[in-house]
Parts: structure tokens; sequence; C-alpha cells
């Protein structure tokens, strides 16, 4: 049953908790967030989405299939661990930016990893979470 | 070198992540799934080969120092693992490439494989007890997986059986670093090796030892603990059942060989005579609920049981010569039971059954079938000159020496019962004429994991790893001198830990 309220409640909220969903990636190096709730958040905004205008529409809004986000996810939180490798330093050592970047703040690996947290917690998610809806 | 150590966890991670980017496309998946596997055999081979010539190998992650970081270790027993999962991985996605039924494979079989493997490397390298726990997540939540996709009812109950009591196992688990933090402060092995060495509290340091033991027990299947095995082993696939049976009671036990040679030393007198009481009751109960088995996984997983008994009765013996005889063991029973539940998946790809009523005349047959099976068969019982013989022969010798007579006699009970138990196998679905009818009393649970293996792909596939992994068995008990020098090797690091704590703490603490 489609809730009128609730369709167009959702249209305005993905938006806002997509940026929270960010905003929680970007300062949880050292800061409560990081990228295990903020992919949560993301997963949150879709799936609400999805309750209120069908799990069809929200699959086309997310545009990619949520498996290959989840791949891509490890693909990056790997990455991260391999790139110290090359400088010879140990696996998942944390190389950070000399200068902060404005906005982000630090940038460096552990960035990277906590990107790729953020894509496989979303990934996983949804792909639970529409199959349930869909059933 | 320091990159070579974080290969097998790096590697089957990366496969996965490939096969869920090429989600639609299966024919990229499998060419993944064998090309990782094909890594992790090689990074294996070529840690233990480092390992071997170079001694302990360690290298702390994100460079933080060990007792507060997380430390990968690579002593031989962890090397010799790594391998041997290498080893097992490939040949069974080999088998998985010939056997595995589309369905299965378009939802996520490969990846949840390598995803496993890495939980099993992982577990085999890490210096870090907490971390032990989260590779043992990782490689249950796979194995899950693996159990219940295809979502036929047999695996569905049996998947529910097996995440019920590993998921109780995992709590214990839980619960015993918990205290063992309280108690010592920190949760790196080496360092938890020189803290529980220096203190004196015998009494709670006896409990966690305990806790550890059921913990650990569950996965490795030991008696009591073992029921979800047989309950659950015989319903997925049988590449699945293959690789399970091979590799994951192995990682409880390696896990219940480091504990109690690395943290639980203070009162083997106690706790090590437990382990000689379990590793008993383990080898003769599992074998009594073999030899009455009628369907061939079921009773190849009662042998799994079993044989778990002869792997632990080293370690409660607790003298170089019993380690070097569990390792050993170990070494010959992830080859031969992983040929074995292969074999059973070819028998069931024949005829269309496991059930050994139903089953017959596969000697005449496919008499090349037959004398694969044969080769593990007797192996697994022990018969010389196959590598079955030789780990049981140092087992028992120990257990002489160490004055375990009833064990001992036990032991070699066992092995007669095994004995009986394959040839069951042999003189029912082997010897005996074909029954003609594949009907029979059509039981629920035993056929399970049948549909849609398909029958299109060419045998020779199914063939090739059983014949290579029958040739390594041949190949061990033939040379069994440089085998048993690596096991003794590797149970003399394991008595005399300086090394390992050496390796991960640098010097001295």
């Amino acid at each position: 049953m489609r809730s009128l309220i609730l369709a167009a409640t959702a249209r305005f909220l993905l938006p806002i908790l997509f940026m929270f969903s960010i905003f929680l990636l970007v300062r949880g190096h050292h800061l409560p967030g990081g990228g295990f709730v903020g992919g949560l958040v993301a997963a949150a905004a879709f799936v609400l989405y999805g309750i209120a205008h069908g799990v069809e529409e929200a699959r086309a809004l997310l545009r990619v299939n949520t498996i290959s986000l989840l791949g891509v996810g490890l693909l990056l939180a790997l990455a991260s661990g391999l790139l110290p490798l090359a400088g010879g330093e140990a696996f998942m050592t944390g190389l950070w930016f000399q200068h902060p970047v404005p906005v982000l703040g630090k940038l460096g690996t552990p960035v990277i990893f906590d990107t790729g947290v953020y894509l496989v917690v979303l990934g996983a998610t949804l792909t639970v979470l529409f199959n349930l809806v869909e059933d | 070198m320091k990159s070579l150590l974080v290969m097998p966890i790096v590697l089957p991670l990366a496969a996965a992540a490939l096969c869920y980017l090429a989600w639609p496309w299966r024919r990229v998946q499998r060419l993944v799934g064998l090309l990782g596997a094909i890594g992790l055999f090689a990074a294996g081979w070529a840690l233990l080969a480092v390992v071997w010539t170079k001694g302990i190998q360690s290298v702390q992650i994100g460079g933080w120092p060990a007792p507060y970081g997380i430390t990968l270790v690579a002593d031989l027993l962890s090397a010799l693992m790594v391998a041997l999962t290498g080893s097992m991985g490939l040949a069974v996605m080999v088998f998985s490439l010939f056997s595995m039924d589309p369905g299965r494979e378009s939802h996520g079989y490969y990846p949840l494989f390598h995803i496993l493997l890495m939980g099993v490397s992982g577990a085999f390298l890490t210096g870090d007890i907490f971390n032990l726990y989260v590779w043992f997540e990782v490689l249950l939540i796979a194995s899950f997986v693996l159990m219940s996709l295809g979502g036929e009812r047999a695996q569905i109950e049996g998947g529910l059986k097996y995440v019920t009591l590993n998921l109780v196992s995992s709590a214990l688990f839980l619960a015993a670093v918990g205290i063992l933090y309280g108690e010592a402060g920190t949760l790196n092995m080496a360092d938890l090796a020189v803290t529980l060495r220096g203190s004196g509290q015998t009494g709670l340091v006896d409990t966690l030892a305990m806790l550890f033991l059921v913990a650990f027990g569950i996965k490795a299947a030991i008696f009591p603990l073992f029921f979800w095995l047989p309950a659950s082993y015989h319903t997925p696939p049988p590449a699945v059942s293959a690789i399970f049976a091979g590799l994951l009671t192995k990682v409880g036990v390696y896990a219940l060989i480091r504990v109690f040679t690395m943290l639980f030393v203070g009162d083997t007198g106690y706790t090590h005579a437990w382990i000689l009481w379990a590793a008993g009751l383990t080898m003769v109960v599992g074998i009594l609920g073999a030899v009455v088995q009628e369907d061939v996984r079921r009773l190849l997983s009662f042998n799994i049981v079993s044989h778990i008994g002869y792997m632990i009765m080293g370690l409660g013996l607790f003298s170089p010569l019993g380690l070097a005889g569990s390792i050993t063991y170990i070494v010959h029973h992830i080859i031969v039971i992983t040929n074995l539940f292969l074999i059973s998946g070819l028998i069931l790809r024949l005829r269309g059954s496991y059930r050994l009523a139903g089953l017959g005349g596969l000697y005449a047959a496919r008499p090349l079938l037959a004398f694969l099976f044969m080769i593990p068969a007797l192996s697994l019982a022990g018969i010389p000159p196959l590598s079955g013989f030789f780990p049981k022969l140092a087992l028992v010798k120990a257990g002489l020496e160490g004055g375990q007579y009833w064990l001992v006699a036990a032991a070699l009970a066992v092995g007669l019962l095994t004995l009986y138990s394959v040839i069951k196998i042999w003189n029912e679905a082997f010897w005996k004429a074909d029954p003609g009818t594949r009907e029979g009393p059509l039981h629920e649970q035993t056929d399970a994991g049948t549909s849609g293996a398909p029958a299109n792909r060419p045998l020779w596939g199914w063939f090739a790893p059983i014949g290579v992994l029958a040739l390594v068995t041949v190949a061990i008990g033939l040379a069994a001198e440089p085998v048993f020098e690596v096991a003794a090797r590797a149970a003399e690091q394991l008595l005399h830990p300086e090394g390992y704590i050496q390796a991960v703490l640098g010097g001295g603490t």
C-alpha cells in the first residue's frame, strides 16, 4: 500500500540522510562516525525510498547493482591496505597527505578504507533488504 | 617477505571482490575463482618454503608494534596449514568448476568459497587471539551461506543445526577471550604466553583453558560436542562438503593445538588429561557412529569425528613425538578426507545416490574410480605404506612412551573399525552387483545436494582432482620422512615457543 505522506517525506529525506551519511563517513576517523554507520544510514535512506516508492524505483535511483557496490567496496578497502606495501611499509599502515584538504579534512589511506567499508555496508544491506522487500 | 605473509588473506579477498564485480557473468566468476585458488596455492607453498628456510615470519599489521597491534605470524605449523588450505582450495575449486550447478554458481558460490578460504588462512596466520575470533566468524559466516546455498530442505535443516551449535561455540569463545583479557590485560598470543607463564593463578587459568577447550572443541567436533557435524555435512553439494570436511574442523584442531601449546601449559597434568579423555572418546564414539551408517557421506562424516580424536591425542600426550604425529595426521587427514568426499560426489554423479543399499557394481563399471577410492580409503584406515600409517605409528609410539596404554589400544581398535567402515563402502558401492533400482525407500535427507548437478560437463574434470589427491596420498606414504621432518620441527617450535615469542615481540618484554 502506498502512503502519500511517506512517499512525499521519503523524497525529501533521501538527500538529507544521504548527505548525513557522507558527513558521518568523513568525520569518522577521529570522531564518532565512520564507514560502517555511514553505510547504514545511506542504506536506510534507500530502503525508506524503496518502501515508499517500490523497490524497482529505488534500484533505478541507485543506478548500480547493489552487489557491484559490495565488490567495489571490498576492492577499495583492500587497495588501501595494499598501498603502503608499495612504499615498503607493513600491510594496512596508515599513510596521510601532509596538507589537509578543505571541507574533507585530513586525507589518507584510512579514509579510502572507510569509504570501502561504507560501500560494502551499503551494498550488503541493500542486497539483503531489497530482496526481503521484493519477497 | 612482509608482503608474502599477507598474501594468503589478500588473494582470496581480491578474488571474492572481483567475483562480486563480475556478478552477472558466470564464466568470469569461474575464471577469477580458479585464478584466485591458484594464487592462494602458490602463496601458501611459497610461505612454507620461506618459513622452512628462514624461520618464523611475522608482520605487524598497520605498523602498530606487537602487543598493541595485530600481528600475523607464520611458524611452521601455520605455514603448513596455509599451504594445505591452498592445495585443498585448488583441488576443490577445480572439482567445483565441473560439478557445481549453474544456479549456485550464479548466486555467489565462488566469492563465498574464497571468503571461506580467506577466513581459514587468516585463522591460521593470526597471532592475536581476538583476531582469531574474527577470522572464525569470517569463515563461519561464509560457511553458513555455503551450507544453505541452494535452499534445499535438507540443507536448511542441516544448516540450522550447524549455525546454532557454532554460534554457541562463538559465544563461549568470545566470553573466554573477554575473561582472558581481564586476567592478562593483553590479547597478543605471544604476550599472553609470557604473562600466563609468569602468573601463579592456576584456578582461573584452568577455567579459561576449559572454556577454550569447549569452544574450540565444538568447532573441531570432539566428543561430546560433535553432533552438529554428522547432522549437517551430508547436506550441501559434494564440493562444499569436501572443503568443509577437509578444512573447517582442522581450524578448530589448529586453535586447540595453538592455545594448549602456547597459553595453557602451566597445569598440563589437569588440562591435557582432559584432552586425552576427549581424544579417546572422540575416536571410539565417532567410529561406532560410522560403522552403522547407510549413507556414504554420513559414514564419512562420522569418520571425520573419529579421526579428530587422533589429532588431539598427540596434543594431549604433549610430547615432541606426539605433536609431530598429530601434525602429520592433520596433513594426511585433510588430503584423504577431502578426496573421499570428492569421490562421494562422483559416485552421486554416476549413480544418483549416496545410499549404500542403492549403489553397487561400480567396480565393474568404473575400475579406475574403484582404484582411486581404495587409495584414500585404505590410507584413512592406516594401511601401510599409505599416508595414514606413519602418523598413526608415531602416535601409538608416543602413547606407549607416555604410558597411555588404554588410549593406544583404543587408537588401534579404531583403526580396525575404520578399515571395516571403508570396506563397507567398498563392498556395498563397488563390489556387490548393481541392484538396478535407484529408487528404494527414498530417504529425504540422504539424497540432498543432487538437484541440478550438471551432467553435461566432462567426467575427466571430476577425476583429475581425485587422481591428483590420491597420488599425493601415495607420495606422502612412500616419502614419509620429509613430511615427518617438517612436522617434527613444527612440533619443536610449538613446544619451545621462545622463537615464536621472539618473532612477535622482538627481543623480549
